[in-house]
């Protein structure tokens, strides 16, 4: 059905799959590779890409596997192509050694996780538990990349777009850390301009060939003496320093004169937004910051909230508690952290998380204000 | 504990669950409802059943018509039910909201009255398959039971609705617009 809705003038709103949306928004940003491997919740994606990216002349391939779907990224990303894969958690896991290649070797390209539950094959329904993954330790060695979490069918079409964008200015992989709900939901959605691949900032750096005009480009992660790859690491976390201080993205929803804010990305912030909505219908001053950029994580956000007077935090996730960690590190004891989240594909009800905001307050002593306070 | 959704709270909200057996187009009759809701600009959300259910058990999905921003697109409580067989009666009908309304196809659902609903539960029962596949509408069962909801609850203007139909009807499939716009009236007047 998305089929028709998509030839809709790019003002419209239609009402699109996530996964879909990825794959549109994808092709609108100057995506012209796709590589990739069918796995649930994120077949759909592959599936539009198979159906529409020749027809603009792009090349879609379902590779042999993940590994190899990834090392065809890097080499699209090195000609200078924009280029994308996508996956879901076991397979992802696959990838780590080709995203890690990319971080080593300064190429760009965008890499779609819509989470499932873990570890192992796990489940297929919606989770965010590669959250240490997509942050820390996508693949071996010193390297990050922006992560973006997607939490409308709206936000999959603007982050990959931004994705894009990130990925080539900082010449690095970047991520889309979606979940099987925002996949495999629809919504309305206003899709971006399309971009012509030809107007994109020029790529001097790509092996395009040097027509005799300039030397070789050189694209590697190879750096045997440790001095060479001591300087090309720190050069890159110059760059990394760049994106922290840029790129940081959030959205405050009640947070001004909380004394609770929750913080929650993508699926489990939707459910975390209801639940703030209740707690303030209870006279409980709740509040939710949801990070969009996990990497570089909101730090100034939160540092904002503290200083605002907020008395605690607690961090709501679908796993069993990672991202917790960055709100302590961001808060330095400051004040309070809490956890609490459901994994395997579980989702919590706004009722539940509300029953654990009550509990909260209730153990900081903070009362409900009465109504007309 | 029993506390409603922050969106059941809201009284111009349709928070539907569309079940039955795989192929007898529940999916479709939700898309049907999301696209009258985006065709009225309200916030709209459909989730479908994505689990090994979808491969020949039953399938079914979740639509949202809100006013306000959706929270999770997955309904616990939801106001309106259309259960086209057994399982789907028995597994949703008790988490219906009080005063909610089911609408079950009773060809499949046999067994359907047997199923306590929450108290003040509109419940219409029919069979929609027999009924449409009488008139010529074979497979409509779908359709019929989202023109009664509509006509019992009137979540959109009929005219939006029958927008909505026409947009979900593939091109390559228009032979069976007008068969889709039947059934609905069929629904609308039973």
């Amino acid at each position: 059905m998305a089929d028709q809705q998509i030839s809709a003038a790019s003002e419209d709103r239609v009402l699109m799959k996530g996964n879909e949306v990825l794959a549109e928004a994808a092709m609108r940003a100057g995506c012209r590779f796709f590589f990739g491997y069918p796995i649930t919740p994120q077949t759909e994606l592959a599936a539009y890409m198979a159906k529409k990216l020749p027809k603009i002349g792009g090349t879609f391939l379902q590779a042999e596997s993940e590994i190899a779907a990834i090392n065809m990224v890097y080499g699209a990303g090195a000609a200078g192509a924009r280029a994308m894969t996508s996956s879901s958690s076991p397979g992802v896991s696959l990838k780590g050694e080709g995203i890690s290649y990319m971080a080593g070797a300064d190429v760009p390209g965008v890499i779609i996780n819509v989470e499932r539950g873990g570890p192992g094959l796990g489940g297929i329904q919606p989770s965010q538990s590669d959250y240490f993954q997509a942050t820390r330790a996508m693949g071996h060695g010193d390297f990050f990349m922006p992560v973006l979490a997607p939490s409308t069918v709206q936000e999959m079409a603007d982050l990959i777009y931004l994705a894009f964008d990130l990925a080539d200015e900082y010449r690095t992989p970047a991520m889309i850390l979606a979940d099987g709900m925002i996949g495999q939901m629809m919504e309305p959605v206003t899709l971006p301009p399309a971009r012509d691949p030809k107007d994109l900032p020029k790529k001097p750096w790509a092996t395009t060939g040097t027509h005799m005009e300039r030397e070789h480009n050189v694209i590697n992660s190879l750096f045997l003496t440790p001095q060479k790859l001591e300087d090309t690491n720190r050069e890159r976390f110059e760059r990394y320093k760049k994106i922290e201080a840029t790129q940081q993205r959030q959205e405050l929803f009640m947070c001004d004169d909380a004394d609770i804010v929750l913080v929650a990305f993508g699926a489990a912030s939707r459910i975390a937004r209801t639940a703030v909505r209740a707690a303030r219908n209870k006279g409980i001053k709740a509040g939710l910051l949801r990070p969009i950029t996990l990497w570089p994580f909101p730090t100034k956000a939160i540092d904002g909230i503290v200083e605002g007077g907020a008395k605690a935090f607690m961090s709501v996730e679908l796993n069993m508690g990672q991202m917790v960690q960055d709100v302590e590190l961001a808060t330095r004891g400051r004040v309070p952290v809490s956890f609490y989240g459901r994994t395997g594909g579980v989702l919590p009800t706004p009722e539940e998380i509300l029953e654990q905001i009550e509990l909260r307050a209730s153990e900081l002593g903070i009362n409900p204000a009465k109504a007309g306070e | 504990m029993a506390m409603p959704t922050d969106t059941s709270m809201k009284t111009n909200e349709m928070l539907c669950v569309l079940s039955g057996f795989g192929g007898q187009g529940v999916l479709f009759a939700g898309k049907v409802m999301a696209n009258a809701g985006l065709l009225d600009g309200r916030n709209v959300s459909w989730m479908p059943s994505y689990g090994p259910e979808m491969r020949g058990g039953t399938a079914n999905c979740n639509v949202s018509l809100s006013d306000e921003a959706i929270g999770s697109p997955f309904i616990t409580k939801p106001t309106a039910l259309i259960a086209l067989n057994q399982p789907s009666v028995e597994k949703f009908g008790p988490t219906l909201v009080e005063g909610g309304i089911a609408i079950i196809d009773t060809t499949l659902a046999m067994n359907a009255d047997a199923v306590e609903l929450p108290a003040g539960v509109r419940r219409f029962s029919f069979k929609a398959t027999q009924l449409a596949e009488d008139k010529g509408l074979k497979g409509l069962a779908n359709i019929v039971c989202l023109g009664k909801l509509w006509a019992e609850t009137q979540f959109a203007d009929l005219d939006v609705l029958e927008a909505a139909l026409r947009k979900c009807v593939p091109p390559k499939h228009a032979n069976l617009l007008e068969p889709n716009l039947k059934a609905l009236h069929m629904g609308i007047e039973l």
